[in-house]
């Protein structure tokens, strides 16, 4: 447990992966839906898509994940980062509800609840863990045995 | 688009984004553990040493191979699904993979408090994005 509290600029990096992701997503399904269904006989089809303006912008924040998430990863662990950087989609809904009005079902309200509450619950936890250790076996169980008079 | 591809190729599609960024995600994070903190190797050998100590680490490589394999899978996955279906799918079954994964192989410490905030955010994210 090397790193019980994370400092604020490690909380900014978090936030960082966590923005860049799902916006980098939107970018890709908004560039990916015009393009004419792409079989699996025509990869160079897929290949040619990276280069479209959103596909392209997609990529670039994409990058920015990457970095940002990288650099997470150099001093937290995997079953921290991923759900605190999935903090993300609450930010897209709430910006997509606030900002662009768009309407948010119960469901949505509750997925909401639902990821605020997860990552607050693994935020309270260590971000580095030690590697499980074996089971070891505990010295003070064998002591009474060993003070048994023969 | 969506209405015509049968249930098991949705499905397929998004295992194998889930796969791929698993197997990707779980190389990335052994090797940035085996780099060390990026932060203080910046701190030492400035912004090129912090990027030759990544660039250096055959392990990195073979996550972004997965990785890479992972985006062109979601690309082809988003082509003919709806964002609606692959984003949430391959999210939340991706966070509860990996859980599994860092605990097989990175030996992470998954404890109940892992465990739960993982489902939380699995359903979470699944419902939000549904």
């Amino acid at each position: 447990m090397a790193h019980p509290q994370l400092k604020l600029s490690q909380y900014a990096v978090l936030a960082l992966t966590a923005i860049c992701a799902p916006l980098g997503d939107t970018c890709l399904s908004r560039g990916m839906k015009p393009l004419p269904p792409i079989s699996l006989a025509h990869p160079g089809q897929l290949i040619a898509a990276v280069f479209t303006p959103w596909i392209a912008a997609g990529i670039a924040l994409l990058i920015g994940f990457f970095a940002s998430y990288l650099t997470a990863l150099s001093w937290a662990d995997l079953t921290y980062v991923l759900p605190a950087t999935a903090f993300g989609n609450v930010i897209v809904a709430l910006l997509s509800r606030f900002w662009l009005h768009e309407p948010i079902s119960l469901a949505r309200w509750a997925g909401i609840l639902l990821i605020t509450v997860g990552v607050g619950f693994v935020a309270q936890g260590p971000s580095r863990t030690e590697p499980t250790q074996e089971i070891q076996q505990l010295p003070e169980a064998a002591e009474p045995t060993e003070a048994v008079p023969r | 688009m969506t209405s015509s591809i049968p249930p098991l190729t949705a499905a397929a599609m998004i295992a194998a984004v889930v796969l791929s960024s698993t197997a990707g995600e779980v190389l990335t994070a052994a090797a940035m553990k085996s780099i060390g903190d990026l932060d203080e190797i910046r701190a030492h050998s400035g912004l090129k040493g912090a990027i030759r100590a990544v660039l250096t680490c055959p392990l990195f490589f073979a996550g972004v191979s997965f990785l890479a394999l992972a985006f062109f899978a979601l690309l082809f996955a988003l082509n003919h699904l709806n964002l609606s279906l692959v984003a949430p799918a391959s999210a939340s079954l991706t966070l509860v993979t990996n859980a599994i994964a860092g605990k097989i192989f990175l030996k992470e410490n998954v404890d109940r408090r892992r465990w739960i905030s993982a489902f939380l955010v699995c359903i979470g994210v699944y419902l939000l994005a549904h």
